[in-house]
């Protein structure tokens, strides 16, 4: 295989003094989609937001092999990172389109690309983006970060809280995003995990538990008991009633 | 009613030296959480030193006061960027190490203004017309203050304009909302912070040499004295919010006027009870955006 897109050694992260992440150490391979799971509350979030720089941490990261550990986080970004965040954070007070142009990294946006992938919020450039449904605020915050090329995505949990429909439009855009540019992608959803994911990552405490083929977990509702803390048909309920 | 529409323009004037000091005061807040209780400091030395310059190319006229103004707009553009360059960089999120800073600033420069040019106003030559005066529904309105009123206009406007049109100002509008979020998407928010800073300060460099003109004189208290009135203003419009400080400036002004009027001179006494029932009724001011 390959290098590795991205390595993390030994990242810790502390939020007002409190340790969130401890001691995390796994790798992103250079392509396909890598889900990194876990109870609610264990630090997915927060893994994501140290590798940024989003909030203090200690430990090694490496970017395609360079450090971007001691990087503030817009040169991490700027150096290909694509970030949507828990939540979408998008900016209410700004139109979809100032969203977007805002996120334009350099003089070659992939406009076009975008306008395919989510005609609808393409047909909205002009609204507010407060005023978006959660669906189409998530679309804002998929195609901020797609507007640009990048060597990686770090995506959380994009479906959380939308319609079944919604969440399989944002499959749909997630695996075509997937098919150029390696992903880490943290979501509770086991049916996008299952149509989306290769390779798993599993936090418990703060640490990882478990890595390998999603299919090695996936198949072992065991496993699956014992990490996520959900039985796959709970997780289907849950689903369809987000 | 002369009376009336006397003190309605007179309100306006002064709300607009109001609205130059508190446009800066409530961008640097949006943006960054900082109050910069140095501002008054930007306003009074560009005062002094865009009186100084303009009354030697031509004391009391047109030319003299648009040097002035030049001067003090950046005089007061680059003494805030080196302040927020210089010693606010180092101290975002730290809130108290910042009003510190600021406010041993402002102590500490107008100790040094007096050094410099005294402790008593100094009074200052204005151009004859705005010493003169123009009748308007029977009252007999002081020509400056249109002047007041024209200038902080095209401020709005070139604000409004810089935060609509540009990338800068884009940048700026979200980082007042979310400004975490501004650097995750690959933008260097420092760089605009610097920039805010010398706006606002131009701003109150520019409103600095008009209140020379306003009030006549230039003294080491300028800024101190209007910056009191633009925090109330900042806060009563809602922090952050640009729209919010024009609209407060206005009814606070008027407000002040017709209360030292009517009241008895209890001007300021009435702002800060409106003050108070603004930050009861509607903590966050008229406009600012959810705490
Ligand atoms: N701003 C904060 N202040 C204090 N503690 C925090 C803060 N943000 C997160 N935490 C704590 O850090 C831990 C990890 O949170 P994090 O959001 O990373 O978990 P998560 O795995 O993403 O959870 P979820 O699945 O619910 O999104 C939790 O115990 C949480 O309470
Ligand atoms: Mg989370």
């Amino acid at each position: 295989m390959s290098a590795p897109i991205l390595t993390v050694r030994r990242l810790s992260g502390r939020i007002a003094g409190q340790q969130v992440v401890e001691n995390v150490s796994f790798e992103v391979p250079a392509t396909g989609v890598t889900a990194l799971l876990g109870r609610n509350g264990v630090g997915k979030t927060s893994t994501i937001r140290s590798i940024l720089g989003l909030i203090d941490r200690t430990g090694e990261v490496t970017l395609d092999g360079h450090r971007i550990d001691r990087l503030p986080t817009h040169r991490i970004v700027q150096q290909g990172v694509g970030y949507v965040p828990e939540d979408r954070e998008v900016f209410g007070s700004l139109t979809v389109g100032e969203n977007l142009r805002l996120a334009e990294r350099d003089d070659r946006p992939r406009r076009d690309f975008v306008a395919q992938l989510f005609p609808d919020i393409h047909d909205r450039r002009a609204q507010r983006a407060g005023t978006l449904s959660g669906g189409q605020q998530q679309m804002v915050s998929l195609a901020r970060a797609l507007v640009n090329e990048n060597r990686l995505l770090l995506v959380d949990e994009p479906t959380k809280g939308l319609a079944p429909k919604i969440v399989d439009e944002v499959a749909v855009a997630l695996a075509e995003a997937a098919r150029t540019v390696p992903m880490l992608l943290v979501e509770q959803n086991l049916h996008v995990i299952r149509a989306l994911a290769d390779r798993v990552v599993v936090l418990s405490g703060g640490r990882v538990v478990f890595t390998g083929e999603a299919a090695d977990l996936l198949d072992d509702e065991d496993r699956i008991q014992r990490y996520l803390g959900v039985h796959d048909a709970d997780a289907a309920a849950e689903g369809s009633s987000r | 009613m002369s009376t009336v529409v006397l003190l309605v323009i007179t309100g306006l004037g002064l709300g607009a030296l109001y609205f130059l000091v508190a446009s800066g005061l409530s961008l640097i807040y949006g943006l960054m959480g900082v109050l910069n209780l140095a501002h008054g400091s930007f306003l009074t030395i560009s005062a002094f030193l865009g009186w100084e310059v303009g009354r030697r190319v031509s004391d009391g006229t047109w030319l003299g006061l648009a040097v002035s103004a030049l001067v003090g707009i950046a005089v007061g553009a680059i003494v805030a960027a080196l302040t927020e360059y210089l010693l606010i960089r180092r101290l975002y999120e730290r809130h108290i190490e910042q009003a510190l800073v600021t406010v041993g600033l402002s102590l500490a420069s107008v100790a040094l203004f007096e050094g410099i040019w005294g402790t008593d106003p100094i009074y200052t030559e204005k151009p004859d017309w705005l010493g003169q005066t123009t009748v308007i529904l029977g009252a007999k309105i002081p020509n400056d203050r249109f002047l007041l009123i024209a200038c902080a206009l095209l401020v709005l406007g070139g604000i409004v304009l810089f935060l609509r049109r540009t990338r800068y100002g884009l940048i700026i509008r979200a980082g007042v909302e979310n400004r975490s979020m501004v650097t995750a998407l690959g933008i260097d928010v420092r760089r605009s912070f610097t920039l805010v800073f010398a706006i606002g300060g131009a701003a109150a460099g520019l409103g600095g040499v008009l209140s020379s003109v306003y009030y006549g004189y230039v003294s080491a208290h300028l800024g101190s004295t209007l910056l009191i009135f633009a925090f109330i203003v900042t806060v009563i419009g809602g922090l952050g919010s640009l729209t919010g400080a024009a609209i407060a400036s206005v009814l606070v002004a008027v407000l002040q006027q017709f209360a030292n009027f009517y009241l008895g001179g209890t001007g300021d006494l009435v702002v800060v009870i409106a003050l108070a029932a603004v930050l009861l009724v509607r903590p966050r001011g008229l406009l600012g955006k959810v705490a």
